[in-house]
């Protein structure tokens, strides 16, 4: 009896997440076929623009900041073992552009603004906001999803750039200002090393494919949330969640697709 | 009074799963009224008026609105029909991002091209119907609940549809909010030459405003009449529910077991 419950509870589970994975592709096709309104009515689309890309500018400025500062310290440490101090650029500019500034932008924008985004609609869903959207005959796809979704792609690929960019300052002010090396060498390898289809571009389609992760499972956790506070709380904590091991597992995907062989 | 019905209910069966909600009702709504569909929690009202605004569909029979039965409309066809509609929510349901202002405006600003200092003075007309003309610049968290409510109410007539559901308008508001809004329904329903529904448990306040009250009980229509007809009856479940009784034909007890074999009584003590 018991190994038939078991049986049936793991059949059951499964069959839950199937259902659910379907759900959310029907959402997501739901998104991109409600999709015009967020480009006719552009400024639905700059209002989220500004929530979810703009209202992230501190965290991730700060984060890079920081992460580069990092890079520059450990990179110089390693290097300096081997006497290429002077790659220093390279190495920080090829870690950020390549990897750390698409994923952890991401991760960053996905703690930040996808949270956010699941909360709010979901709130808006339990207090029937939603609900009265509908019932004025205003497809809530439409007017409240879509736009959000747009906003999410397009931000993402921007903020991974200034994480980027502040990174690569952050490298500079420790390893040039504070440690010495020489500047003429710390841009000039940087220059020489990084290729911009092949880095640069790449790394630009990563956080695009991220930013289309992250904001289309928020959107789906916020819109399926269960309209209880404990329904909202749940599933703003799976978007962070799924956010994150779907950004990270994509990113081993794009990375032995476009990094392959060198 | 067929002919003149803005909605009519004919046999309607629906369930949620297998839990049946309303078994087989029948309501009709005139032109002009305003009616109260009243019964305790958890009864149908409020699925009720999800079946009228089609975002339910009946197990069996049908729902016609304006002489066109709801769930056969497409989607195009729904969306047109809400058009014509309007609801209120329980707790309003404004849009919390957003002023009052732009709440009321929004439906505006979405289904017309009117320019923009129209929709100002429509704004401010619907907000001045409703006594709350100067909080257009407040946001929805800076007011109370009737006010939110009576804000909510100018935002569903934006529109000036033909039906206006309220689904719980009463709930939570103190004596001079729930007079107010009471009144607010009845006037602006006679204004707008609309048919108003007014889904409620508050029985005294309804009884004051509304022209005919259905009362729904375990899915079905268990009572109706007028005002004067529903205060002066005998019938046991509308007795105990306009005066508030503990125990009638709805018990206090929950169905349970034998309350001694709970107690680990044994039989004869």
């Amino acid at each position: 009896m018991t190994i038939v419950e078991n049986l049936r509870s793991l059949g059951h589970r499964i069959v839950n997440a199937v259902w659910r994975m379907g759900y959310a592709s029907r959402f997501f096709m739901l998104i991109l076929f409600y999709s015009g309104t967020s480009f006719r009515r552009f400024h639905l689309t700059i209002r989220e623009l500004f929530s979810s890309g703009v209202m992230s500018l501190i965290i991730i400025l700060v984060a890079g900041t920081f992460v580069g500062m990092v890079l520059g310290l450990q990179g110089y440490e390693t290097l300096k073992r081997y006497g290429s101090e002077s790659a220093l650029g390279s190495l920080v500019a090829l870690s950020l552009v390549r990897e750390l500034g698409p994923v952890l932008a991401a991760l960053l924008f996905a703690s930040r603004a996808g949270s956010a985004m699941t909360a709010e609609i979901g709130l808006m869903k339990a207090t029937e906001q939603i609900s009265a959207m509908e019932m004025m005959a205003i497809n809530p796809m439409a007017r409240v999803v879509a736009p959000r979704f747009w906003a999410g792609v397009i931000s993402m690929p921007l903020l991974s750039a200034l994480f980027s960019a502040m990174g690569v300052f952050g490298g500079y002010v420790v390893g040039v200002v504070l440690i010495g090396v020489d500047e003429g060498s710390f841009w000039s390898q940087m220059q020489a090393g990084v290729d911009f289809q092949h880095d640069i571009v790449n790394g630009m389609i990563k956080s695009f494919v991220f930013g289309v992760a992250v904001t289309a499972i928020a959107l789906f956790e916020g819109y399926d949330a269960p309209p209880t506070a404990e329904g909202v709380s749940g599933a703003t904590t799976r978007t962070v969640v799924e956010s994150s091991l779907t950004i990270l597992f994509l990113d081993f995907i794009l990375t032995a697709f476009m990094f392959q062989g060198e | 009074m067929s002919s003149q019905a803005l909605v009519e209910i004919r046999d309607v069966n629906f369930a949620y799963d297998s839990r049946p909600i309303l078994k087989g009702v029948n309501l009709t709504f005139p032109k002009g009224k305003v009616i109260a569909v009243m019964g305790g929690s958890g009864c149908g009202k409020t699925t009720l008026l999800q079946l009228i605004g089609g975002a339910l569909k009946p197990s069996s029979g049908y729902v016609k609105v304006d002489g066109q039965v709801i769930h056969e409309l497409d989607h195009k066809g729904l969306y047109h029909m809400r058009r014509r509609m309007g609801m209120l929510f329980q707790f309003g349901a404004l849009f919390t991002d957003m002023s009052v202002y732009d709440n009321v405006a929004f439906q505006m600003r979405e289904h017309t091209d009117l320019p923009e200092e129209i929709i100002r003075d429509l704004v401010l007309m619907k907000l001045h119907a409703v006594g709350l003309r100067g909080t257009h610049h407040l946001m929805p968290a800076e007011l109370s609940g009737g006010m939110a409510r009576r804000v909510a109410l100018a935002r569903t007539v934006a529109l000036d549809p033909m039906l206006v559901m309220y689904d719980e308008p009463f709930a939570g508001l103190d004596p001079i909010s729930l007079t107010v809004v009471g009144n607010l329904i009845r006037r602006l329903n006679d204004a707008l030459g609309a048919t108003s529904v007014v889904v409620t448990h508050d029985v005294q306040e309804s009884l004051k405003i509304v022209d005919y009250i259905y009362f729904i009980a375990d899915g079905v229509v268990v009572a109706e009449g007028t005002p004067a007809e529903i205060s002066t009856s005998d019938k046991p479940f509308v007795h105990q529910f306009v005066h508030g009784e503990m125990d009638g034909p709805v018990p206090f007890h929950y169905p349970s077991s034998n309350y001694g074999q709970d107690l680990n009584l044994r039989p004869g003590r």
